[in-house]
């Protein structure tokens, strides 16, 4: 295959950045997109130019690392499935591709695709866990835990913390992240003790980082490469006015 | 630089008498080395520093639990969080000797099928701790909210892997790993927001500091903006992982890099049993030379995939063409009693050698099928995609191939690497103050782990182990100096650091990084992957050395130091890499048996199994480094079994 890509560089995130337009030949449709940035890159280095930076680690849909906008899509055109699980054959021959980074208020530019995704882990700082210091765990069989329980906390643990979410938002809301680890964790009798403290400070948090506020747009959960579903937000929701009625009484 | 044939002529220095493991029967080793470890006072802990490098399982695990112990954690990683960790790939499970299932499981015989699993090259004593501690960490993990399978009744549900006849591995659908860190990543979280663990994200290690002949701190670039700089502590910790990326194509994650524990061991950390890597036989085959990563398909597929190849060579018919009785369903054959769930060394072997015999499947003849067909008759769609409906989908993403319809096709690959730093029974190496825990040591596993045991252990290093005995170390150097950026040895060390990294950016030369790696890795998985032979690793050990020669004379790397420069990251790696080959090739060398993952072909039975040789060889082989190129000093460990007598591992 013969591509065109149209991709953003940027220096770093105090210079201006700009889409720069690259060749590539002899890409095969077995090819993952990430391989097919690899060629290009090769090609870059042997030209003496600065190879495009893009995060990228395991490769295989799990670590949440990579998180390109491909068409203006967050992870590109396929569902349910991460940039670098994306793979040639989801394009025609001779196409061109634009390719830009996470696009969001409260994930600035680090350098061409790579942004800044530390708020995350902060809003994860501000409740998103359960208090079980090592050593203080009871046996784990002492409390039974209903299958349909287990399998909503699971569902919305999957989260790979890439942030897909938050670049296919209109407002830039991580509602869909957090709202992921509320229903996890909210869901599952060990995290009740917590249950209050954690809707409130994570998106206390959440706003604090500057990401939007949620407007059920739901493109959110479209672009979800693990397919958190869109009613989890509606979930936090309730689960943040119940906190609030509990904290005024 | 030396020649290679120089580089071989190690010579044995003292072996290692004593590994600090407690006397007495072997269930009560840890409770006696807890009791007798020093404790540092609740109120002195803040005042102590420990880093810990790297935030995968053992790494997340060590720093949220010395944190909440109250001592000052100091935690780096190289990804840009430490939810990314390369442990969060793990898929299907965590053993642990619960015995839920009534099947006659305990600690004893998970004890039993670890030594045995490891072809009789761990020690007892960590093997019984480890096989103990299991059934701690799943309570603690519970307790964090980790979401495992759960049947109706709402226990937990268990599944088999493989060398064992007991169903003992818990499990999150095909994501056990992501479930597992993201519990130790948000207790370490938790730690951040109060204060206990000072977090450095996107910063790597580049050399440790020795001072006094104690670990005392590192060297760690910045890779945002380049800064190279130095951190100091009373003790390091290094999470860092294995080095399965020596081959290139392997199931670790890009940036996963043994430079943390080489750096280590070119300060004096000995290095234990570089030879043993595990190669999984359930990977998807590669498609291509634009490879990049293979990826693994759980183990967990063998509880209810049947593998096989066709009978005749060169059989080009579709699967679904070839009838049953012209089917060779190798495994079930030769091993009856534990057929697809033979272990990991024993399936990847086999694999090869249908594929050698030229019945493999697929282009190139490099697979073989591993077919749902039955399962999907026996249990139905339904129940086969709860169990593995994210890794059937995983396969079709990555090969446009529908295995509910098409039996999957698979093919071995570099997964995991029971080799790493020599430590002691406390999980220190050979310097002070330097311990090693999860992948990045050596300990447990012998010469091949067995499926769901690599989880297992790093939590039980990180959770339980460490923190007991590193507090006995802090509490035996109470009062050490602090050391500054100004002392001489992180000078020394950061200006090593600085030279390094200008000597790479100054070649400009013609060939990438990528190519070199690829390189020496394709070098390394013919001559020191699958089968091992006198002839082949003389030919790699050889070779090595040119390559190195190569990349001084030709790497190019664009841009410069200060600044986030992938390509460099890279390069830097690649300089550890041929190094640690080398050792590796050298040591597959000197041990001239077959056990476990460590094949060679000059010591088989005669049906084609590994043949140990125990009178020479049931030691750890612990390698001190003398030099670039020059040859290593061998320390043994002499390995002794009171409790599982070696024998021919038999899975028949």
């Amino acid at each position: 295959m013969k591509l065109t890509l149209r991709i953003w560089r940027q220096e770093n995130a105090s210079q201006p950045g700009r889409m720069q337009p690259y060749e590539v030949d002899g890409i095969s449709r077995d090819m993952s997109f990430l391989e097919m940035l690899d060629v290009l890159n090769e090609q870059l280095i042997l030209a003496g130019q600065d190879p495009v930076a893009f995060d990228h680690d395991c490769r295989e849909g799990i670590c949440g690392a990579c998180s390109l906008m491909i068409d203006g899509q967050a992870h590109g055109p396929q569902k349910k499935t991460t940039t670098c699980q994306l793979h040639m054959r989801s394009f025609r021959d001779g196409a061109t591709i634009d390719v830009e980074p996470w696009r969001a208020a409260a994930f600035p530019v680090v350098k061409d695709l790579v942004v800044d995704r530390s708020a995350m882990d902060r809003v994860i700082q501000a409740g998103g866990y359960i208090t079980a210091p090592t050593g203080a765990a009871p046996e784990a069989h002492a409390a039974p835990i209903p299958k349909p329980a287990a399998d909503l906390a699971f569902e919305n643990a999957e989260c790979i913390g890439c942030g897909a979410c938050v670049a296919a938002c209109p407002n830039g809301s991580a509602s869909l992240f957090t709202a992921a680890k509320v229903n996890h964790l909210n869901t599952l009798p060990q995290g009740a003790p917590e249950r209050e403290t954690r809707v409130i400070g994570m998106l206390a948090q959440m706003d604090a980082e500057g990401f939007g506020g949620c407007t059920l747009t739901g493109e959110c959960a479209t672009a979800c490469p693990k397919g958190i579903p869109l009613a989890s937000i509606a979930t936090m929701n309730k689960e943040w006015l119940r906190a609030q009625r509990k904290a005024t009484r | 630089m030396t020649a290679f044939s120089e580089y071989t002529a190690y010579t044995e220095g003292d072996p290692i008498a004593d590994a600090k493991a407690p006397s007495g029967a072997v269930q009560e080793r840890w409770d006696t080395r807890r009791f007798e470890a020093k404790l540092v006072n609740p109120a002195n802990r803040r005042r102590r520093k420990v880093i810990v490098v790297g935030t995968g399982l053992a790494g997340a695990s060590a720093g949220a639990t010395l944190a909440e112990a109250g001592y000052h954690v100091v935690q780096f990683c190289f990804q840009d969080s430490p939810r990314r960790a390369h442990s969060i790939a793990a898929q299907g499970g965590i053993n642990a000797a619960k015995n839920y299932r009534n099947d006659g499981d305990s600690v004893h015989r998970l004890f039993y099928d670890t030594v045995k699993g490891g072809d009789f090259r761990s020690r007892e004593s960590n093997v019984h701790r480890l096989a103990q501690i299991s059934v701690e960490i799943i309570d603690q993990c519970v307790a964090q909210g980790v979401p495992f399978a759960r049947e109706y009744g709402g226990l937990l549900d268990t599944r088999s892997f493989g060398g064992v006849q007991v169903s003992r591995t818990f499990y999150a659908r095909g994501q056990t790993g992501q479930q597992l860190l993201l519990g130790a990543y948000q207790a370490m979280m938790r730690q951040v927001a109060a204060g206990g663990i000072e977090l450095h994200p996107r910063t790597e290690m580049l050399d440790l500091i020795v001072v006094d002949g104690q670990a005392r701190g590192i060297v760690a670039r910045d890779l945002l903006t380049g800064a190279i700089d130095t951190h100091f502590a009373d003790a390091v910790v290094l999470a860092s992982g294995g080095y399965g990326n020596v081959y290139y194509l392997s199931t670790n994650a890009m940036n996963s890099n043994a430079t943390a524990i080489w750096r280590a061991h070119r300060k004096g950390a000995y290095f234990g049993n570089p030879c043993y890597t595990q190669i999984h036989p359930t990977c998807i085959p590669r498609t291509g030379d634009h490879q990049s990563k293979l990826t693994l398909m759980s183990e967990s597929l063998r509880n209810d995939g049947r593998i096989w190849v066709p009978k005749a060579k060169g059989d080009s018919r579709s699967p679904e063409a070839i009838p049953e009785d012209e089917r060779d369903y190798y495994l079930e054959r030769q091993y009856p009693s534990f057929g697809n769930l033979v272990p990991r060394d024993i399936a990847s072997r086999a694999a090869k050698n249908v594929c050698d015999e030229g019945r493999g499947v697929g282009p190139g003849g490099q697979g073989v099928y591993l077919d749902f067909g039955d399962a999907i008759k026996r249990l139905g769609r339904k129940a086969v995609e709860e169990k593995y409906g994210n890794l059937f989908e995983m396969y079709e993403r990555i090969t446009d191939e529908d295995p509910y319809r098409v039996p999957m096709r698979i093919y071995p690959a570099v997964h995991y690497t029971m080799g790493g730093l020599w430590v002691d029974y406390d999980l220190q190496t050979t310097i002070p103050g330097l311990f090693a825990v999860g992948e990045a040591n050596f300990s447990d596993h012998g010469a091949n782990r067995l499926g769901a045991s690599a989880l297992m252990q790093g939590l039980a290093d990180g959770y339980f182990v460490l923190p007991a005995t590193i507090s006995d170390y802090l509490a035996r150097t109470a009062g050490a100096e602090p050391v500054t950026a100004e002392h001489p040895a992180a000078v020394e060390a950061v200006r090593q650091t600085e030279e390094r990294l200008a000597a790479i950016l100054a070649v400009d030369g013609d060939r990438t990084p990528d190519s070199f790696h690829r390189e020496i890795g394709e070098l390394m998985w013919e001559l020191c992957g699958m089968a091992r032979d006198e002839s082949g690793l003389r030919k790699a050990l050889a070779r090595i050395p040119e390559i190195r020669e190569e990349f001084w004379a030709r790497i190019k790397v664009p841009g410069t130091g200060e600044e986030f420069n992938q390509s460099l990251e890279k390069a830097n790696r690649l300089v550890d890499y041929f190094e640690l080959a080398e050792l590796m090739c050298l040591d597959a060398l000197h041990r001239t048996e077959s056990c476990g993952g460590h094949f060679r072909v000059e010591s088989q039975t005669p049906d084609g199994e590994a043949a140990r040789k125990d009178e020479e060889f049931s030691y750890v082989a612990a390698w001190e480094y003398t030099g670039l190129g020059e040859p290593p000093v061998l320390h043994k460990e002499q390995l002794d079994f009171e409790y599982v007598h070696p024998a021919q591992r038999s899975y028949t």
